[in-house]
């Protein structure tokens, strides 16, 4: 079963992501994350299926045409198909600081442990880590630095304002 | 120059533990190479045809002497005792092993200095004027808004991965000597009506195998907007730049598919979120940065007739005031530039023992601070004129007084087959040998200025586009040929090169070059310099004199 890091704390991901088209068949038991293609099956099952339904964005995929469906879902997973494909990271500080989504932002896909301290910082919460990782680094991983440069979806004053205490 | 406070040492000395990290694991086999791959290069690791080859960021291409002694030894340490200048105003050692770059790296970061970013689909090293702080023609200093960007751009998490390469060129004068036209993103600072800062940006221009000239897409960007602007247009990048093709996935390509007018609007759009958010730079950090750029402890000097030093000296003397001797805004002060191309030598390289002594002639002579030039040089910004002479018998003596400014021989010049594994043909012996063929520094002198440009493949290292005669390396069955275009320049002028024909053999090439001249010769008017020549007449009466059959 997949590890997912999320917390501080390494567990089994109990989610089931569903591929485009197999969001429109009857929905399986347990825990599942629907294709934004089927946000509207996906609302419909947040309010009677009996796991925690979420949805998730591929890395082509426009967050700007559901958004302002997004806090419904206590889980919203952005997956990156190659760890090389960026577009996740803009997408995922979209949904946080644009569209102001609060649930657990998680990461699926090829999701690296050399890749987790950006994907925190673009405002992941959690990350389904790709089965091969060592999740013993994964922790560490998150705390590769200790000030950024740069503003981004975690809030953190960047070194530009600490300077000043801004 | 710029210094760093505690917190910019604790990042690169984090950056350094991240990539020993990284390394160890490596080594134990618990990385493949295809995922290790994206973040060595991310700390400028290549592997190349003989050893790995690691580029070390010159951040705008200042560099101070106790750096460029650790330079020296760190060549001499853990590679062959030389290094190699690049045409990004970063520095390349060929040979060093990868068990040792983080050791590598730990001992630049004991000087300020880097690797980061050097390499990989990210946003690279920025660049600017080597003359920026001293150009006569200076309307506002580039370098604070170098550093400002170079530390937004460190290690940004949403840009680490993006579609391809970034690159970012900043200028602050009326003659662009940073090529900012094509670059990813191009800035020229400029004074408003009210004398205010404002930056013109320019997006999509780019060398490669498609070369084009940037679009301007924002006029006037105030200064506190900077940040938030550039993550406006590298996120519409990352977002809609293809990914599907290597080959067309630079920002010039999105650029283009979509208009400037329509990526440009795409911008204004996506920073409208972001401008006044806490990427709003304050005022207190720009006023921070810009108060490490101040003028060094310049006297009180009047300006030298360097027409009657020039008399008290031999004829070579008066040639390398001529071509390597540049004004200064200061009275009785000059740039020097040291070219690194005399005859043999590869061009850009410098062996440890000749950093040693640049680094103490700097000390003496201008301030203890370097510039390297895009053009593969080395920049004395700082040089009282009454100490020119006695500066210039010191570098003939380490052979770096070669009087070729800005002419044919001091030719721009990618590594080449010898070293990189990209390219489709060697470029350093074909320099060699067009430097052979035209030693006579007197028909030098009497073509004059001339950019001649030699990249080693379609990727284009060697801004071979943009010389006024452009040498690209070529594979034709499995053998090396050259194709040979002119007409291109890198300046505020700025215009792509145009091909002759068909491709040449390496031997055929310095001919080739020598009928281009004659043409030149024949055709010019007195005042025409070789591009001027091109632009008039077109390439049409080079193609003629090149190709024309023996009678």
């Amino acid at each position: 079963m997949p590890k997912l890091l999320k917390d501080q704390q390494i567990s089994n991901d109990h989610f089931q992501i569903l591929n485009q088209d197999e969001s429109e068949a009857s929905l399986p038991e347990g825990n599942l994350l629907l294709h934004i293609s089927a946000i509207d099956a996906a609302i419909q099952a947040n309010t009677d299926h009996n796991g925690q339904i979420g949805i998730w964005f591929d890395s082509a995929d426009e967050p700007e045409i559901v958004a302002g469906t997004l806090n419904q879902f206590e889980v919203i997973a952005v997956n990156f198909p190659k760890f090389m494909d960026g577009r996740g990271y803009s997408i995922a500080r979209l949904l946080r600081e644009r569209f102001d989504y609060r649930g657990d932002l998680r990461a699926i896909g090829d999701v690296l442990v050399d890749q987790l301290y950006y994907l925190q910082r673009c405002g992941f919460s959690s990350f389904r880590l790709r089965e091969d990782q060592n999740p013993g680094y994964a922790v560490e991983a998150l705390t590769t630095f200790s000030m950024d440069y740069q503003t981004a979806a975690d809030n953190l004053t960047p070194v530009y304002r600490l300077r000043h205490q801004l | 120059m710029y210094k760093y406070d505690d917190y910019d040492q604790r990042i690169v000395d984090e950056r350094v533990l991240q990539f020993r990290d990284q390394t160890h694991r490596y080594l134990a086999g618990e990385f493949p190479e295809d995922e290790f791959l994206p973040l060595r290069l991310q700390n400028g690791l290549y592997v190349q045809r003989f050893a790995p080859m690691l580029r070390i960021a010159i951040p705008y291409g200042m560099v101070s002497s106790r750096q460029m002694r650790k330079l020296a030894h760190i060549s001499r340490r853990f590679d062959k005792g030389y290094v190699h200048f690049t045409t990004r105003q970063n520095l390349q050692l060929n040979w060093p092993r990868l068990e040792e770059v983080p050791e590598i790296l730990e001992e630049l970061a004991s000087v300020q200095m880097h690797a980061i970013q050097t390499s990989g689909n990210c946003i690279r090293n920025t660049t600017t004027d080597q003359f920026a702080g001293v150009a006569h023609d200076e309307i506002v200093d580039p370098r604070p808004w170098c550093e400002i960007i170079r530390q937004w751009s460190t290690f940004h998490p949403e840009f680490a991965y993006l579609p391809r390469k970034f690159k970012i060129a900043v200028c602050g004068s009326e003659q662009d000597r940073a090529a900012t036209q094509v670059h990813d993103i191009g800035i020229h600072a400029f004074l408003n009506d009210n004398n205010e800062v404002r930056f013109k940006v320019l997006a999509g221009g780019g060398l490669g195998r498609t070369p084009m000239v940037g679009s301007v897409i924002k006029p006037s960007l105030e200064p506190e907007h900077l940040l938030s602007y550039l993550d406006a247009v590298l996120r519409v990048y990352n977002r809609y730049g293809r990914r599907d093709n290597k080959y067309k996935a630079r920002i010039k390509i999105l650029v283009k598919a979509l208009t400037p007018e329509v990526f440009s609007n795409k911008v204004e759009q996506e920073w409208s979120y972001l401008k006044d958010t806490k990427a709003k730079l304050p005022r207190q950090e720009i006023d921070r940065v810009q108060s490490f750029f101040t003028e060094p402890d310049y006297q009180q000097l009047t300006n030298i007739d360097l027409t009657d030093l020039a008399l008290s000296e031999e004829p070579d003397f008066q040639l390398w005031l001529k071509r390597n001797v540049h004004p200064h805004k200061k009275p009785g002060y000059s740039a020097v530039t040291l070219t690194l191309k005399p005859t043999a030598d590869a061009p850009g390289d410098a062996s440890a023992e000749q950093l040693e002594a640049i680094s103490d002639l700097a000390d003496e002579f201008s301030f203890g601070e370097l510039r390297v030039s895009h053009e593969q040089n080395l920049i004395f910004a700082d040089v009282a004129q009454s100490k020119l002479q006695a500066l210039w018998r010191n570098l003939k003596q380490l052979n770096l007084a070669t009087p070729n400014q800005g002419l044919l021989t001091d030719m721009i010049c990618c590594p080449g087959g010898d070293f990189c594994a990209l390219a489709n043909a060697r470029s350093i012996p074909l320099a060699e040998s067009i430097q052979r063929q035209f030693e006579n520094i007197d028909f030098l002198h009497d073509i004059g200025e001339l950019d001649l440009n030699i990249s080693g493949c379609m990727n284009a290292c060697g801004h071979h586009h943009v010389g006024h005669i452009g040498i690209l390396g070529v594979d034709r069955k499995g053998e090396e040929y050259y194709q040979i275009q002119v007409g291109g320049a890198s300046g505020h002028d700025a215009s792509l090169g145009k091909i002759l024909g068909p491709s040449f053999k390496m031997d055929e090439v310095p001919e080739v070059i020598d009928k281009i001249l004659k043409t030149y010769v024949e055709l010019r008017t007195p005042e025409e310099r070789f591009i001027d020549t091109c632009r008039r007449v077109g390439v049409q009466p080079f193609k003629e004199k090149v190709y024309a059959k023996a009678a």
